[in-house]
C-alpha cells in the first residue's frame, strides 16, 4: 500500500515538476483574485473577518482549479486502466491523489499567503500570525484535499466535469470555509492576533476525519470498471 | 407490488395530516411572542425534518445499492432524494415567509437552521445534473450513489458547523419539540407524523409509477418483438431505469 | 391573548401564504403525476391496438417495424 502510494505520488509530482501546469495556474489565479478583491472591495488594506474571508475565498477558488485538473491526465491518457491492472489496493490512488493535491495546496499557500500579506493585509505577518495561519490552513488543506479528490474523481467521468466540480465541491466545502474564516478572523485582527477559537479547530478537524473515512469507504466504487 | 397498501397509506396520511393541522389551528394555544404567525411552525418544521430524513434515507439506499449492485436501490435513492428536493423547496419558501413575518426580512443569515438547509438544498440540487452528465447507465447509478452517500453524511455535519457559526442571536424557542408546552407539542408531533406519512405515500406512489412504466416498456418490447433492452428512447431522462423482462 | 388577537390581522396573510405554498407544491405534484398518467394511458392504448392486430407482425420478428406501426 505505502509503496504504491509512494510510486503514485512520485508520478504526480514528477509530472508537475517536468511540465508545471497546475501549480502555476493556481498561483497566478490566486494573485489575480487578490487584485480582483482589491478593486471589488475598493480597499487597500483589510483586517479581521474581511481579511479572513478574502484569503479563504482566494485559496478555495484556486483549489477548485487544481481539483478540476486532478484526474484529467489519468482520464485522457488511460491512466486509470493502467492503475486498475496493477495488483495494488485502489485506495492507494485516493491517498496519493489527496497527498498530491495537498502538496499543491501547500505550495499555493506558500506563494499566496505572503502575496496576500504584502498586498492586502493590514496587520504585519509576524511569527504568531504566521503560525496560526499555518495551523488553520493545514487543517483546511486536509479537508479540501480529501473532498477535492472525491469530487474530482466523481466529476472526471461526466461530460460536464468543469461544471460539476465547483457545483458539488463548493457546498460540500462550506463547513471548511466557515471554519477557516472563523479561525483566521482573530489571527488577522487589527489590534494584534487573538487566540484561535478551539471549537472551530475541533469542527474542522472532525470534518477532515469524517470525510477522510467516507472517502476511504466509497472511493473504490469510483474506479471500478 | 408497489400499488398495494397504497390506498390504506393514502387514507392514513389524509387523516393524520388533517388531524394535525386541525389540532394546530384550533387546539394548540396562541404563542405568547409570535401570536398567530407561529402557526407556520407546524408546517415548516415537519417539512424540514422530513426532507432531511429523506436525504439521509436516500444515502442509506445508496449504501445498499453499492453493496448489492441492485438497481432497485438506486431507484429508491433517486426517488427519495427527488421527493426531499421538492419538500426542500417548500421548506425554503415557508422559512423565508416566516422570517419575513417574524423579523421583517425575507432572508436572515443568522438563522442557522435556515442557512444550513439552504446549503444542503444547493448541494442536492446538483444530483440531477450529475446524473444527466453521465451517459453510461451503470456508471451513472454508481456515481450517483457515491454522491448520495457523501451528501447524506454531509447533512448532520453541516448542521453542526452552521449552528456553531451563529452565535444564537435569536432565542431558539422552536427548534425542538422538547421545550414546547403540551398542546403545542402534541399538535406538532401529529403534524410531523402526517408529513412523514405524506412523504412515504408520495415515495411509494412514485415507485409504483416507475415500476408501471418499466413493466409497460417491457410489454411494449415483447409486443413489437424488439429484443434490444437498451433501445434509444425519445425522452432522455436522468432517472434510473429498471430492466424488466 | 388580547395582544395576540390584536396582531392577528397583520400577519395572518403570511401564515396563509405559507400554507398556500404547501398546497401549491402538492397540486404541482398532482399535475406532474397527471401528465405522467396521460403518457401511460397513451402507451397502454397503443399497446392495446398492437395486441389487437392479427398476430403475424408480432410473431415475425423480421417484419419491418413500419408495418407494425401502420
Amino acid at each position: 500500500m505505502s509503496r504504491a502510494v509512494g510510486a503514485l505520488l512520485r508520478k504526480e509530482l514528477r509530472l508537475e515538476l517536468r511540465t508545471p501546469q497546475v501549480i502555476p495556474a493556481m498561483a497566478l489565479f490566486s494573485i489575480t483574485t487578490l487584485v480582483v478583491f482589491h478593486f471589488a472591495l475598493q480597499a487597500n488594506a483589510v483586517d479581521g473577518p474581511l481579511a479572513a474571508g478574502v484569503l479563504t475565498v482566494t485559496l478555495l477558488f484556486s483549489a477548485i482549479l487544481g481539483v478540476n485538473r486532478l484526474f484529467v491526465a489519468d482520464q485522457e491518457e488511460d491512466g486509470f486502466d493502467g492503475f486498475l491492472l496493477a495488483p495494488v489496493d485502489r485506495t492507494a490512488m485516493l491517498v496519493a491523489k489527496a497527498l498530491s493535491l495537498g502538496t499543491f495546496l501547500v505550495v499555493l499557500e506558500v506563494i499566496a499567503v505572503p502575496a496576500f500579506a504584502l498586498a492586502l493585509l493590514e496587520p504585519a505577518l509576524d511569527g504568531e500570525v504566521l503560525a496560526k495561519t499555518a495551523l488553520t490552513l493545514a487543517l483546511a488543506d486536509v479537508g479540501i484535499a480529501v473532498v477535492g479528490t472525491l469530487v474530482g474523481a466523481l466529476a472526471v467521468q461526466t461530460r460536464a466535469r468543469d461544471l460539476i466540480v465547483p457545483l458539488i465541491a463548493l457546498p460540500l466545502l462550506l463547513p471548511v470555509v466557515i471554519g477557516t474564516a472563523k479561525l483566521l478572523a482573530p489571527a488577522f485582527a487589527a489590534g494584534g492576533a487573538g487566540a484561535l477559537p478551539g471549537r472551530w479547530l475541533a469542527i474542522v478537524g472532525l470534518y477532515d476525519l469524517v470525510f477522510g473515512l467516507l472517502a476511504y469507504a466509497v472511493f473504490d466504487f469510483l474506479l471500478e470498471d | 407490488m408497489h400499488g398495494s397498501r397504497l390506498r390504506t397509506l393514502s387514507a392514513l396520511t389524509a387523516v393524520t395530516l388533517t388531524a394535525g393541522y386541525a389540532l394546530a389551528a384550533f387546539v394548540a394555544p396562541m404563542d405568547a411572542d409570535q401570536g398567530f404567525m407561529q402557526k407556520i411552525f407546524y408546517l415548516h418544521v415537519p417539512m424540514a425534518i422530513v426532507a432531511l430524513c429523506g436525504f439521509v434515507f436516500g444515502g442509506i439506499c445508496a449504501v445498499a445499492h453499492l453493496r448489492t449492485g441492485d438497481s432497485r436501490w438506486d431507484l429508491r435513492a433517486y426517488v427519495a432524494i427527488h421527493q426531499s428536493l421538492i419538500l426542500g423547496a417548500g421548506v425554503l419558501l415557508t422559512g423565508s415567509i416566516w422570517a419575513r413575518a417574524s423579523w421583517g426580512h425575507w432572508w436572515v443569515w443568522d438563522e442557522p437552521t435556515l442557512v444550513s438547509f439552504l446549503i444542503i438544498f444547493l448541494l442536492y440540487a446538483t444530483y440531477t445534473p450529475l446524473r444527466f452528465s453521465i451517459e453510461d447507465r451503470e456508471k451513472q447509478a454508481r456515481y450517483a450513489s457515491v454522491f448520495a452517500i457523501t451528501a447524506g453524511a454531509f447533512v448532520p455535519l453541516n448542521f453542526m458547523a452552521v449552528r456553531a457559526a451563529t452565535s444564537l442571536v435569536h432565542p431558539r424557542t422552536f427548534d425542538s419539540a422538547d421545550n414546547l408546552p403540551g398542546a403545542m407539542r402534541s399538535a406538532f408531533l401529529v403534524c410531523l407524523l402526517g408529513m412523514a406519512l405524506l412523504y412515504v405515500t408520495l415515495w411509494k406512489y412514485e415507485m409504483a409509477s416507475k415500476h408501471t412504466t418499466a413493466q409497460l416498456r417491457a410489454l411494449k418490447r415483447k409486443l413489437t418483438a424488439d429484443t434490444d433492452p437498451h433501445a434509444p428512447r425519445s425522452r432522455r431522462s436522468a432517472a434510473p431505469e429498471l430492466q424488466v423482462r | 391573548m388580547i395582544a395576540a388577537s390584536n396582531v392577528l390581522p397583520d400577519n395572518a396573510g403570511y401564515v396563509a401564504a405559507a400554507y398556500l405554498v404547501f398546497l401549491a407544491l402538492i397540486l404541482i405534484y398532482v399535475g406532474i403525476m397527471a401528465h405522467r398518467l396521460t403518457r401511460l394511458e397513451r402507451d397502454v392504448v397503443e399497446l392495446n391496438e398492437l395486441a389487437d392486430r392479427p398476430d403475424e407482425p408480432a410473431a415475425d420478428p423480421d417484419a419491418p417495424r413500419e408495418e407494425i406501426r401502420a
